[in-house]
């Protein structure tokens, strides 16, 4: 694996062998241009990277590494893409199941109508080229947890393409060294999910779970714009984000709803791209970037070593932290795509373009439903940062855990403290006992009531700033307490007494007369707090 | 119309067929090579098992290429046979499902309501390890 002296590490968009007795690094100064993606089944036409190729000089260490991503997300309906039975996560085997998703013959795809809402509302908030004309095709393949043999989808023409996702990652030491890039969307499609596969290897079987089967996916493809796992990793974070304010996807990666697929090639930047090798079924935020960076240095050393990188699909095992060929994707995959024969061409309309006297259960507006966009969280974002002053890093952490902005909220509306005085205990100190005992938003024994309350005596000078925490823990601790009568029990209260404070300050020099005047004058302060 | 709706069935075969002799380029036209063979049968799980059967498979292609010899000049293609209909959109309600029993029913084995399936894939053997039969 990798040699114990040498680490690549990431910086911005060059991977960089970073010596650790902290010798020479080679600065490039190249860009690097974007090329699309060759996806299977169809050629795409490389472009050459807008630089003046400088000759790689002996001994030249530096990478570019591309990262494009297949992100798979379930939508969130009631019922089925093409069939009536129940989306459900948890359920007895089999048991959601119609005729339709078991694949009996005579049985016909029905398509459903919010799912087709979703993948519009997703394709507009993403910027995306709405086509109004869209076509479902059939892509064949062999598995036990397909039971047609083919999975509809739409290669030829899907629902949405052409859009953008903007995402921020650090780019310094610092939190608040933060930069916001765009990774382009080639396009959106729908398409049903498989059934579950439980390998059961010791009696050398593999059990089937259809309940899964038929399900309405989005999968949203994402150009090779990004270069490094945490790049990756926030980009995916914020397509998370937005599909929950959307409500169009739970987007739970674990509970399944978000399912990422990474492609993966390395180049020296200058030169053509590599052979890229495909790591599937990333399912964990927490081991996405780590796998795409694994990856990453696995392709550089291979590469380094004089050996060639195989045009392979990869999955990524957790525990042993490193990715590993998949048994069953030997070779290029043929899908035989073609025409699904039981399904018109999906069309859409606008306000202009809408028939007269038609069924509105049967035809969907787009403008209608850009009208109605919910706000998305860049726009969330922008509004903390305008409204309370608050920095961006602040407003990303906010809305980056579940149930913390409006619990900020609640606090905000009914405490007379400053925002940058919620905004700080809401981040550090609430988050800070949220963390430490591994609850969520909605767990806290503390309510947002009584953190404003607690902000009201701190914002009053009623209690100093370290009494005011020590309050926290208390109320964290017990339960029904008002913080108002913590204080009193623990006699916190701050002395507003002036002729009482310099009684005690005298008291104090006197007891010590060799500390000097600097000392006084700091026991002064001090007790005046 | 008719003539319509079977280049579109054999549409897909069409733009295969049009591969495979730029492929098969170096043999006359009209014969199928090992190698395609070995493809398909690893695609679509038949097995050609027999001369017969390929030469069957030649006689196919064959009289699907005579739908060639129609000029298609400037006729925008089909999208299938339904592509005026209209696309019916239904509402998302829960009117399926829970039938397990049923479904199973059909099933060779069951294990606890899960259907049972060989482990993963089972690859076809390769073609030298099948029995040998003879194709020029």
């Amino acid at each position: 694996m990798a040699a114990p002296v040498q680490r690549w590490s990431c910086v911005g968009k060059r991977w960089v062998l970073a010596y650790i007795d902290g010798g020479s690094r080679h600065g490039r100064g190249a860009a690097i241009g974007f090329t699309s993606r060759r996806k299977r089944g169809q050629s795409s036409v490389a472009q050459q990277p807008l630089v003046t190729a400088q000759k790689s000089r002996k001994g030249e260490h530096e990478w570019a590494a591309v990262v494009g991503l297949e992100i798979h997300a379930q939508i969130s309906s009631n019922s089925k893409l093409f069939s009536g039975s129940q989306v459900h996560f948890a359920a007895p085997p089999n048991s959601l199941v119609s005729f339709f998703d078991a694949s009996l013959p005579g049985t016909l795809p029905v398509l459903n109508r919010r799912c087709v809402e979703a993948a519009v509302m997703t394709g507009l908030a993403l910027n995306c080229r709405i086509n109004k004309k869209s076509l479902f095709d059939r892509k064949h393949y062999f598995y036990a947890d397909l039971p047609a043999g083919y999975q509809i989808t739409q290669q030829r023409l899907p629902i949405a393409v052409n859009g953008s996702l903007a995402y921020s990652v650090c780019v310094g030491k610092k939190p608040s060294q933060v930069s916001t890039k765009t990774v382009r969307i080639k396009q959106i499609q729908l398409e049903q999910d498989s059934g579950k596969s439980l390998h059961d290897e010791p009696r050398s079987q593999t059990l089937i779970d259809l309940n899964r089967a038929g399900v309405g996916l989005l999968e949203v493809v994402l150009e090779p714009d990004m270069s490094c796992g945490e790049e990756a990793a926030s980009a995916v974070r914020e397509l998370q984000l937005i599909l929950q304010a959307l409500g169009t996807s739970q987007a739970n990666m674990a509970e399944g709803q978000l399912r990422v697929d990474a492609n993966i090639s390395v180049h020296h930047p200058g030169e053509p791209l590599g052979v890229r090798t495909e790591v599937k079924n990333l399912n964990s935020a927490r081991f996405l970037a780590k796998a795409i960076d694994f990856e990453i240095e696995r392709q550089i050393h291979e590469l380094e070593n004089g050996r060639k990188i195989l045009n392979e699909t990869r999955s990524f095992d957790y525990k042993l932290g490193c990715t590993m060929p998949m048994r069953d994707k030997e070779g290029k995959q043929d899908y035989r795509f073609m025409p699904e024969p039981n399904l018109p061409p999906l069309l859409l309309h606008d306000t202009a373009s809408l028939p007269p006297g038609a069924d509105p259960q049967q035809v969907i507006n787009i403008d209608w439903i850009r009208e109605r966009l919910p706000e998305l969280p860049s726009e969330t974002r922008e509004k903390l940062i305008q409204q309370y002053g608050m920095l961006p890093e602040h407003s990303f952490a906010l809305l980056n855990e579940v149930g913390l902005l409006e619990f900020f909220q609640n606090v905000i509306k009914e405490t007379r403290a400053e925002p940058k005085k919620v905004t700080s205990w809401v981040l550090n100190i609430f988050l800070g006992f949220l963390k430490q005992q591994n609850l969520t938003v909605n767990e806290s024994p503390v309510t947002p009531s009584a953190l404003a309350e607690l902000l009201n005596l701190l914002d009053r000078k009623a209690i100093s700033s370290s009494a005011a925490k020590q309050v926290f823990e208390e109320l964290w601790r017990s339960k029904g307490k008002t913080p108002s009568q913590i204080v009193s029990e623990k006699k916190l209260e701050l002395m507003q007494d002036q002729e009482a404070l310099e009684r005690v300050c005298h008291t104090v020099m006197e007891g010590h007369p060799q500390v000097g005047v600097g000392g006084r004058r700091k026991a002064m302060h001090f007790s005046a707090c | 119309m008719r003539a319509r709706a079977v280049r579109l069935g054999l549409r897909s075969w069409v733009g295969w067929r049009r591969g495979l002799t730029s492929k098969a380029d170096p043999q006359r036209s009209g014969s199928v090579t090992a190698e395609v063979i070995e493809h398909l049968e690893r695609l679509a799980l038949v097995d050609f098992g027999s001369q017969e059967a390929v030469a069957r498979l030649e006689k196919t292609i064959a009289f699907a290429d005579r739908l060639r010899a129609v000029d298609t000049d400037g006729v925008e293609p089909m999208e299938s046979v339904l592509e005026d209909r209209c696309l019916y959109l239904r509402s998302d309600n829960v009117v399926e499902g829970n039938c397990a029993e049923v479904l199973l029913q059909n099933a060779h084995r069951v294990v606890e309501e899960y259907f049972v399936a060989p482990p993963g894939n089972i690859s076809l053997p390769k073609q030298d390890e099948q029995e040998p039969f003879s194709h020029n």
